[in-house]
C-alpha cells in the first residue's frame, strides 16, 4: 500500500488556512491514486508528529504544501517526523531545486519519501499562469499584459525570494506576457509600488502563497491601492494609477496545484498509473464547468 | 450486500479454510475423520462438509468472517479500536451478538460511537455527539465531511484544538463500514485511535516536556526558559479535563511528574501539542517580568468583582451570564460601573502601569 501525506502550515488563529490541503487531498483521493491520503499540519491536527502512525500504508508519500524551500521544509518537517537520517544536503538543492529523498522515521516501521515543497516545483509556473487565465477569464490571457509574481519576502528564510524570481523568470522566458517581474511584501522592488514597475496598462497580480489570509486578503490589496479597508472589498481589475489591477488571491487556492503534488509523488516514484492525466483532465472540465455558470 | 449473499461468502470462506483449522474467539474448526471437528464454547462435534456449510449462519461462523476477511488488518490500531467497541477480547460470541442487536454504544472523547450487528454476522457503525445520542440530527456517511463540521463549536468559534470539549452537536455519521468509521474518528479526533492503540500494547512513545522544549527553534526554542512552577500553571491552564479530553501522559521529564491532574480520557496525550507550545511562548515571556508593588483603592466587593471576572473569562462562563444579572461580578454592567468609576487613562484606580513614564 501507498499513502500520500500533504504537510501544511494550518492555523490556531485562522480556520481557512488548512482548506487548501483538504481540497487538494480530496482532489488526489478521486483519482484513487493512493490507498490513502492524509492532510497533517504544524498548527493543526493530526501533526506532523503523529500523521505517520495513523497511516496503514509501509510507502509514504510525504509533500510539503510551502511555498519555498528552507527553515520549514529543512528543519521543522523533517525533525518532527522523526526523519532521523535526513541531510538537508541529500536535497542537493540551491533553495529551488529539492528532488525527494527516501529515508525511515524512527517512530513507525514505514519508508517515507520526503519530497521538496510544492512551491519550488517547475509546474508550479503552470499553475501562476493557470491563475492568472482564471481571474482575467482569458485562457490566451498573455499578450499586452504585465504579471507580477508576489511573495512574502526575507523573514527568516533566504530561500523564500528565490522561489519567486524562479518562477517569474521561467514564466517570463515563455514569452507568453509582456513583462514579468517579482516583487515582494518586506522587500524591494515591493508590492506597494507595484504600477511603477509596468508599462503595460494591464496587470495581473498573483502572490505565491499557500493559503489565502491576513496577507494575501488585507495586507496585499490594501498596499497596492486596490481598497482602503479590505473589508469593504474592491474590483477585479481595479483602477490604479493609470494601470488595471487584476488580483488574484494566494495562488494556493488554484485547483491545479493538486497536480502539482501528483507531480512530486511522481518524481519520488509513486505508482501513479494515468492519475495526474486524469486529475488534469478533471480540473479543466471542472473549470470549464465552473466558467459557464 | 444481502444477508444470503454474506453467508454464501461465509460458506465459502469457511470451506476453503477448514482444512488449515480456524481458531478463533472461540470458534475452532479443523480436519478430523474425514470431516471437521466443530468446536465453540457450547458444542463440540464432528460434521461433514455439507453440515460445515450449513454451519455458515452460526454467529460463531459469521463472527470469524467478520474479523478475519472484512475486517482484517491485524495488529493495526484499526481492528484493535473495533473489537474493543464491542468488547470482543472480553464477551463471547452470543452475548456479544445480543448486545450488539440493539446497538452497544462507546464514548471516545466526547463522542458515542455505536456498532449495531447487521445482515449475517457484518457491523455498522454510527458515531455523533454523546450529548445527541438518541435525537434528530443530520446525517452524513462520508467521513470526510467530519473534517469541517468540527472545525467550529456550536458558537462558531474556530477549535484549534481537536480534543477541545467544545465538540459541536447536531450531526451523525451513520451507516459506515468499519474503516469509515475509524476514518472519521480519526478526523474529529486525529491520531487518537493510533496512540490509544500504542498505549495499550505498552508502547506509546511519551515525550516529556524538557524533551519537546529542547527540541523547538525559531520563535519557540525560548520556551525551554519557562520554569518548574509556570510548567505546571500551564499545564493546569490548558491540559486538565475542562480544557481537553486527552490524558496528559507527559511530565516535565520521565522522572519529574507535574502534580496537576492528568484527566480520565480514554485515549493518551503522549507529548506537549503546538498550542500548548504556543501558549507556553507567550507565559515564558509574560515570565520574564518581575513583579511590583501596586497601590490600589478597592471596596471588598470590588476585589470580588476582580476575581469573579477573572473566573468568568478562565472558566469560558462570559456567554452565560445573563445582561440583568447584576449580582454576578462578571456582568456586563456590573463590569462597565467599575470601569467609570475606578479606570481612566492610566488604567486601575489611576495608577500608571509603568509609573516612570510619568514622571
Ligand atoms: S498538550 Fe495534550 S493534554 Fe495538553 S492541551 Fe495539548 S493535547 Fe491536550
Amino acid at each position: 500500500m501507498q499513502a500520500l501525506v500533504i504537510v501544511g502550515h494550518g492555523s490556531h488563529l485562522n480556520p481557512g488556512s488548512s482548506d487548501p490541503a483538504f481540497t487538494h487531498a480530496d482532489t488526489i483521493r478521486a483519482s484513487g491514486a493512493f490507498d490513502e491520503v492524509r492532510e497533517a499540519f504544524w498548527k493543526e491536527e493530526p501533526s506532523f508528529r503523529e500523521v505517520l502512525r495513523t497511516l496503514e500504508s509501509e510507502e509514504v508519500f510525504v509533500v510539503p504544501l510551502f511555498i519555498s524551500e528552507g527553515y520549514f521544509t529543512e528543519q521543522v518537517i523533517p525533525r518532527e517526523l522523526r526523519l532521523n537520517e535526513w541531510d538537508p544536503e541529500d536535497w542537493d538543492s540551491d533553495g529551488t531545486d529539492a528532488d525527494h529523498v527516501t529515508v525511515q522515521a524512527k517512530d513507525v516501521d514505514k519508508t517515507v519519501h520526503y519530497c521538496g515543497p510544492v512551491g519550488t516545483h517547475d509546474s508550479m509556473s503552470d499553475v501562476i499562469v493557470e491563475r492568472a487565465k482564471s481571474i482575467t477569464d482569458d485562457p490566451d490571457v498573455g499578450e499586452g499584459f504585465g504579471l507580477a509574481v508576489v511573495g512574502h519576502g526575507t523573514e527568516r528564510n533566504e530561500n523564500s525570494a528565490k522561489a519567486i524570481h524562479y518562477h517569474a523568470d521561467r514564466i517570463h522566458d515563455t514569452g507568453r506576457f509582456e513583462e514579468v517581474k517579482a516583487v515582494f511584501m518586506d522587500e524591494d522592488p515591493e508590492v506597494d509600488d507595484v504600477t511603477e514597475f509596468f508599462d503595460a496598462e494591464d496587470i495581473v497580480v498573483v502572490p505565491l502563497f499557500v493559503a489565502d489570509g491576513f496577507h494575501t486578503q488585507e495586507d496585499i490589496p490594501e498596499d497596492m491601492g486596490l481598497t482602503d479597508d479590505y473589508r469593504t472589498g474592491y474590483d477585479v481589475p481595479t483602477e490604479v494609477d493609470g494601470h488595471r489591477i487584476w488580483y488574484s488571491g494566494a495562488v494556493g487556492t488554484e485547483p491545479l496545484v493538486a497536480d502539482v503534488i501528483l507531480e512530486r509523488a511522481d518524481d519520488a516514484g509513486a505508482d501513479l498509473a494515468d492519475a495526474i492525466e486524469r486529475v488534469r483532465q478533471q480540473i479543466e472540465s471542472d473549470s470549464a464547468t465552473s466558467a459557464g455558470d | 450486500m444481502s444477508a444470503a449473499d454474506t453467508i454464501d461468502d461465509v460458506e465459502a470462506a469457511l470451506v476453503e479454510h477448514a482444512a488449515d483449522g480456524i481458531d478463533f474467539d472461540g470458534l475452532v474448526v479443523e480436519p478430523a475423520n474425514g470431516g471437521y471437528r466443530w468446536e465453540t464454547p457450547g458444542e463440540q462435534l464432528t460434521v461433514s462438509e455439507d453440515l460445515l456449510r450449513e454451519r455458515a449462519g452460526d454467529p460463531y461462523a459469521t463472527n470469524w468472517y467478520y474479523w478475519e476477511h472484512v475486517v482484517e488488518g491485524h495488529d493495526t490500531p484499526r481492528r484493535a479500536f473495533l473489537r474493543w467497541l464491542e468488547g470482543a477480547d472480553d464477551i463471547d460470541v452470543p452475548e456479544r451478538y445480543d448486545e450488539l442487536r440493539g446497538g452497544h454504544t462507546s464514548s471516545w472523547g466526547e463522542l458515542a460511537v455505536t456498532a449495531v450487528l447487521s445482515e449475517g454476522g457484518q457491523r455498522r457503525y454510527e458515531v455523533r455527539h454523546e450529548d445527541d445520542l438518541g435525537e434528530d440530527v443530520d446525517a452524513y456517511t462520508d467521513p470526510l465531511e467530519a473534517r469541517h463540521l468540527v472545525k467550529h463549536d456550536d458558537e462558531g468559534r474556530y477549535r484549534p484544538l481537536s480534543t477541545a470539549p467544545s465538540l459541536p452537536h447536531g450531526w451523525a455519521f451513520v451507516d459506515l463500514d468499519g474503516s469509515d468509521l475509524v476514518q472519521t474518528v480519526d478526523y474529529v479526533y486525529p491520531a487518537t485511535v493510533s496512540n490509544w492503540h500504542r498505549e495499550r500494547e505498552g508502547e506509546l512513545d511519551v515525550d516529556h516536556w524538557s524533551e519537546v522544549a529542547g527540541r523547538q527553534s525559531g520563535i519557540y526554542s525560548i520556551v525551554e526558559q519557562l520554569d518548574d512552577e509556570a510548567l505546571e500553571w500551564a499545564a493546569e491552564a490548558c491540559c486538565v479535563d475542562s480544557q481537553c479530553v486527552k490524558r496528559r501522559e507527559w511530565d516535565k521529564s520521565e522522572d519529574e511528574e507535574l502534580d496537576v491532574p492528568r484527566g480520565d480520557g480514554e485515549f493518551p496525550c503522549r507529548e506537549p501539542c503546538s498550542l500548548f507550545i504556543a501558549a507556553a511562548r507567550k507565559f515564558t515571556t509574560l515570565e520574564r517580568e518581575d513583579t511590583r508593588e501596586y497601590t490600589f483603592e478597592l471596596t471588598p466587593a470590588e476585589k470580588e468583582q476582580l476575581e469573579d471576572i477573572v473566573d468568568a473569562v478562565a472558566d469560558g462562563r462570559v456567554d452565560e451570564i445573563r445582561e440583568a444579572d447584576v449580582n454576578e461580578g462578571a456582568n456586563r454592567y456590573r463590569a462597565r460601573f467599575l470601569r467609570a468609576k475606578r479606570m481612566d487613562e492610566h488604567g486601575l484606580s489611576g495608577t500608571p502601569t509603568y509609573p516612570e513614564d510619568h514622571e
